[in-house]
């Protein structure tokens, strides 16, 4: 559990083999989009509707979850659906819990894994998924201001490009896993965030180490 | 036959072997699936199985055993392989809410993972798609009853007894998660991610495993046997008796219809001084033959046991002081579902410590279970060869139509 190497070449495993749920997950959800999109097609019909509703209407939020905190920092994580026949881009999230909240992605940077804001949003292809899972894409609760508790819902709300909302709710999960525990300090350069190379949290003396 | 075959083991091992495939070649077109339907069609009462010819179907790990409904599962299900008892204490100060917390997320993982889903935050997610007849069952103490769940819920402790030798640490806790499973490997997975979503709400006091023989091996529906070799739940409620919901579901109070009571005893068999009794001695203390598991009054598992009949000197065949003659009331009303799992560990001082996880399910413990545990207590022929070692109870709410909902979330809603 203390050698980073070993815990780093868990962390590959684990984004390795959540590429594979993505893929899997996928295939099953062609089926529905495919028979949405006569609905998508009824919604358009409506012009009005199209420019205040009509992205968020065709997204939702499967299996939303955070990760509990008391303070600080954590995360939110859950599938974003697409049924459109359009992409659809997520450009921002907010949350009561969080005084603030940002779109983030990891990126593998000379094999030491960080994050940082993804630019241009979240972008959910039409008739798909993209998948936000520790070690992955997430939404960033930068300061949590009211405490994140195992089995309370954490309301959310994303904004999308056409300006349209979506609200859903995530239930609180400890979870020790990957990912999410960032080195104090952190919060400074470019906007982007070095996180533990070997992208385990939990361990405080891991995180002093960190860049 | 070539002459590696004629060396007895060889030899006989293929004649099993092709005697088996006959049975299978009997059964062909339909396949492994006809002849389960064909077990199945005998209901209650499986063929019993020649010994020389062993009909396994695989076990399918894929196989589900659904999660809404108006129970919980791990009851009525019919027994799984494999146990994982998991007896928690909340933590100092929890309160309604936390308790409510608690079972939403233990609710929602286990609907998940018992139908083959990875857990919310599952950190193996490849270790959920088999499920193997995955079963979570949810309890809650005496303790919890009476301080968290609003309403007319009581559950009292179950008295002592006579017989009671308790040692660290098998007693009550404030809730227990009966895990079962045809599968060892889910079930470890399954405790895993449940452990964790419990992890900032209470502790665990202890873990009692506990087996059956591995599925497949015998044909489903067989009756267990114990570590002490006896044919163990042959006299048991059936769901397809008329009276199965009365003795195992509460109708009451309130959102409680429905639900269970769940006795856990720990009950230790004194292996070694039982390894010195007779086989005759043996079939004496329970009232039952050890091979065929029947009443010694009869020759099948089945037959109904004469506790009247006399032998040639005019003593009873089957003891009054014998396991099933003491066990069995007079009043129907005094019978409860037993679902217990063997276990065996092995202990610091160098020796194994097995036995039973004794499981019973009822309307009402009090009514149903004390009585008959009393009487046993009093009297009983294996007495002497068992030992209880660990004892407590808990109020098992009913199920859930929705996965929206968790089990005893409507208790904590009652006023
Ligand atoms: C290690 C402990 C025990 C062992 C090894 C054991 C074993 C057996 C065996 C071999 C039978 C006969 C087959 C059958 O009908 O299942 C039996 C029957 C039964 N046992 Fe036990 N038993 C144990 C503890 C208990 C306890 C603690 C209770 C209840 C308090 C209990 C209640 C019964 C009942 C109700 C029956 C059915 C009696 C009838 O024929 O109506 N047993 N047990
Ligand atoms: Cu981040």
């Amino acid at each position: 559990m203390r050698t980073t190497t070993l815990r780093g070449r868990a962390a590959l495993a684990v984004t390795a083999l959540s590429l594979t749920v993505l893929l899997g997950a996928c295939g099953t959800d062609d089926t529905t989009a495919v028979a949405d999109t006569s609905d998508t097609s009824e919604a358009s019909a409506d012009s009005a509707a199209e420019a205040t509703a009509d992205q968020a209407s065709s997204l939702s939020v499967e299996d939303p979850w955070v990760k509990t905190a008391e303070s600080g920092m954590t995360a939110a994580f859950g599938t974003l659906v697409n049924t459109g026949d359009t992409d659809v881009t997520v450009v921002s999230a907010t949350t009561e819990a969080s005084a603030m909240t940002e779109l983030h992605e990891t990126v593998d940077a000379d094999g030491s894994m960080s994050m940082q804001q993804v630019e241009g949003g979240f972008v959910v292809p039409a008739g798909g998924e993209l998948v936000l899972e520790p070690g992955g894409n997430h939404l960033m609760m930068m300061d949590v201001v009211e405490p994140v508790e195992a089995g309370a819902d954490v309301a959310f709300t994303l904004t999308l490009d056409d300006g349209s909302t979506l609200d859903f709710t995530a239930s609180g999960r400890d979870f020790s896993g990957a990912d999410e525990e960032y080195a104090d300090g952190s919060d400074s350069d470019m906007g982007g965030m070095d996180m533990d190379d070997d992208m385990d949290m939990g361990a405080g003396e891991d995180s002093t180490e960190a860049p | 036959m070539s002459a590696a075959d004629q060396t007895t083991g060889r030899g006989l091992g293929r004649r099993r072997l092709l005697r088996s495939g006959a049975v299978a070649l009997a059964g062909a077109g339909a396949g492994w699936a006809g002849s389960a339907a064909a077990r199945a069609a005998d209901g209650a009462a499986p063929p019993a199985a020649a010994d020389d010819v062993l009909t396994i179907s695989p076990p399918d790990g894929a196989e589900t055993v659904p999660y809404l409904g108006p129970h919980q599962a791990g009851v009525a299900t019919p027994p799984q392989a494999h146990l994982v008892l998991l007896g928690l204490d909340l933590v100092d100060g929890t309160d309604t809410d936390d308790l409510r917390r608690l079972l939403r997320v233990v609710g929602d993982d286990a609907a998940r993972l018992t139908q083959g889903e990875p857990a919310l935050s599952d950190t193996e997610p490849e270790l959920a798609p088999r499920p193997s007849r995955l079963t979570v069952t949810i309890g809650l103490g005496p303790r919890v009853v009476d301080e968290l769940v609003p309403g007319d819920l009581t559950l009292a402790p179950l008295p002592s007894f006579s017989t009671d030798r308790f040692e660290e640490p098998w007693g009550q806790t404030d809730l227990a998660l009966q895990l079962c499973a045809d599968d060892p490997t889910t079930l470890a997975h399954a405790r895993r991610m449940l452990l964790k979503d419990t992890a900032s709400f209470a502790t665990v006091r202890w873990v009692q495993t506990g087996f059956r023989s591995a599925r497949g091996s015998q044909p489903d529906g067989t009756t267990m046997r114990n570590l002490m070799g006896q044919v163990d739940g042959t006299v048991n409620p059936a769901q397809a008796d008329g009276d199965f919901a009365d003795l195992v579901w509460a109708d009451g109070p309130g959102a409680f219809a429905g639900g269970t009571v769940m006795v856990v005893r720990r009950i230790r068999s004194e292996m070694d001084t039982w390894d010195k009794v007779s086989r005759q001695g043996k079939e004496l203390a329970v009232g039952r033959r050890l091979d065929t598991g029947a009443p010694l009054t009869g020759t099948a598992e089945h037959d109904e046991p004469d506790f009247d009949a006399v032998d040639d000197n005019g003593l009873k065949v089957i003891d009054a002081a014998s396991h099933i003659a003491r066990a069995r009331s007079d009043d129907p009303a005094e019978r409860f579902l037993r679902r217990g799992y063997n276990y065996q560990v092995h202990r610091d001082d160098g020796t194994d410590d097995a036995g039973l996880v004794f499981t019973v399910f009822c309307a009402d413990a009090e009514r149903q279970f004390v009585p008959v545990q009393r009487r046993l207590a009093q009297q009983d022929r294996l007495n002497e060869w068992i030992t209880t070692i660990g004892s407590a109870v808990y109020a098992v709410p009913p199920g859930v139509a929705s996965t929206d909902d968790a089990p005893g979330l409507a208790l904590l809603e009652e006023s």
